[in-house]
């Protein structure tokens, strides 16, 4: 059986979502990423606690018309492409949730 | 019998940028001098400082102005370098010291650099902006070498008052943005006036055929905001602050996209 993934927002980065895009700028170079919607969904949802699988059923799913599977195969892979630029951790294991970067809600 | 000790002279000099007095230490009367013509309007004569510095003077052979420069922070200290200084400075104690040449242009750098640091956490910033104020209110012109922003402030009314071609000081205060004259200048060579005034908006500019101005969706803004505002340091805290700080920005003050043409009615669309 397959192993659930958990993923996390990491706290090496900065975030805001602005109007309908979330920029995310990591620490390390100061590099500034956009996120696409999907992308946005899964970094929004990324709490450490929820696994991917259910993040993909609950909130990718229900919001674009694509198969489960097919969800899931194409979030692990956007997982490992954010976790490569040091934007969300990746684990087999939850992850603590002071390693969670809190989103800012702001005006 | 003659004293054995001899007695060395201390200069000092009070440079008041963005409002922050910043007292630096010398004991060479020609680069005293130096600093006093470079800050013309500057100067401060008030003696309290809200930081000092200790300039160390090096011999020429001192400089490499090829290499990049590097601020990094270490046990509550910032350390800056750059192939013409070594600085430091420890905000808690309010003091640092440079070492460098007897140039103007190396302590122009680490004093950028400060207020960087200091305008991060209060939510400003230093823009490679053109800035200046009309009626009582600041304008600020972004873009990259090229852009226009010697030629927006050249192109000003006489009734503008220039607050720097090169290099705008934003500063957060409660709930607006204040723009300061600074004198770091680009090709106009000429120091911005010593004053400040609410910023009313942001104007990005671009070249074109004709004069228009657009608005910029929030998300463009804060990437071309992010991409002008200068930033040294590659510190998790500082990072967090100068993005957030940017981010905060655009939400509060209106951005445009100035698209003009070398001609003094681009300012009738200045409002």
């Amino acid at each position: 059986m397959k192993k659930k993934l958990y993923v996390a927002r990491s706290p090496r980065i900065a975030a805001r979502m602005l109007g309908e895009e979330m920029l995310v700028m990591s620490g390390q170079g100061s590099t500034l990423f956009t996120l696409n919607p999907t992308a946005t969904i899964l970094w929004q949802a990324a709490d450490g606690a929820t696994p991917l699988d259910e993040i993909v059923e609950r909130r990718i799913c229900s919001e674009f018309e694509v198969k489960p599977e097919e969800a899931l195969r194409d979030a692990e892979a956007l997982a490992e492409d954010l976790a490569k630029h040091g934007i969300l951790l990746i684990s087999e294991e939850p992850i603590a949730s002071h390693a969670v970067v809190q989103e800012q809600h702001r005006p | 019998m003659p004293g054995l000790a001899t007695q060395i002279e201390r200069y000092s000099v009070v440079i008041a940028i963005g409002g922050v007095p910043v007292r630096v230490n010398t004991t060479d009367g020609g680069f005293l001098e130096i600093l006093q013509k470079r800050y013309a309007g500057f100067v401060c004569a008030k003696p309290h400082a809200e930081f000092e510095f200790d300039v160390d003077l090096a011999p020429p052979a001192f400089a490499n102005p090829d290499a990049d420069v590097s601020v990094t922070h270490r046990s509550g200290r910032w350390f800056m370098e750059r192939g013409d200084f070594r600085a430091e400075w420890n905000p808690a104690a309010r003091r640092g010291s440079i070492h460098q040449t007897a140039n103007p242009y190396s302590i122009d750098a680490v004093l950028r650099i400060v207020h960087t640091l200091v305008l991060a956490g209060q939510g400003g910033f230093l823009l490679h902006s053109a800035s200046a104020i009309r009626n009582g209110r600041a304008f600020l012109f972004a873009g990259i070498s090229g852009a226009g922003k010697t030629t927006i402030a050249r192109l000003a009314p006489a009734d503008a008052t220039l607050l720097t071609d090169e290099i705008s000081y934003v500063r957060k205060e409660d709930d607006r943005y204040v723009a300061f004259g600074t004198p770091f200048t680009g090709e106009l060579a000429k120091l911005g006036e010593n004053t400040s005034a609410p910023v009313t908006a942001l104007y990005l500019l671009a070249q074109g055929a004709g004069n228009r101005v657009e608005p910029v969706a929030a998300a463009d803004a804060g990437r071309e905001l992010l991409s002008n505002v200068l930033f040294f340091a590659e510190d998790q805290e500082m990072v967090q602050q100068v993005f957030q700080g940017a981010c905060d920005f655009v939400q509060r003050v209106p951005v445009y996209r100035l698209t003009f043409m070398p001609d003094a009615r681009v300012w009738e669309m200045i409002q």
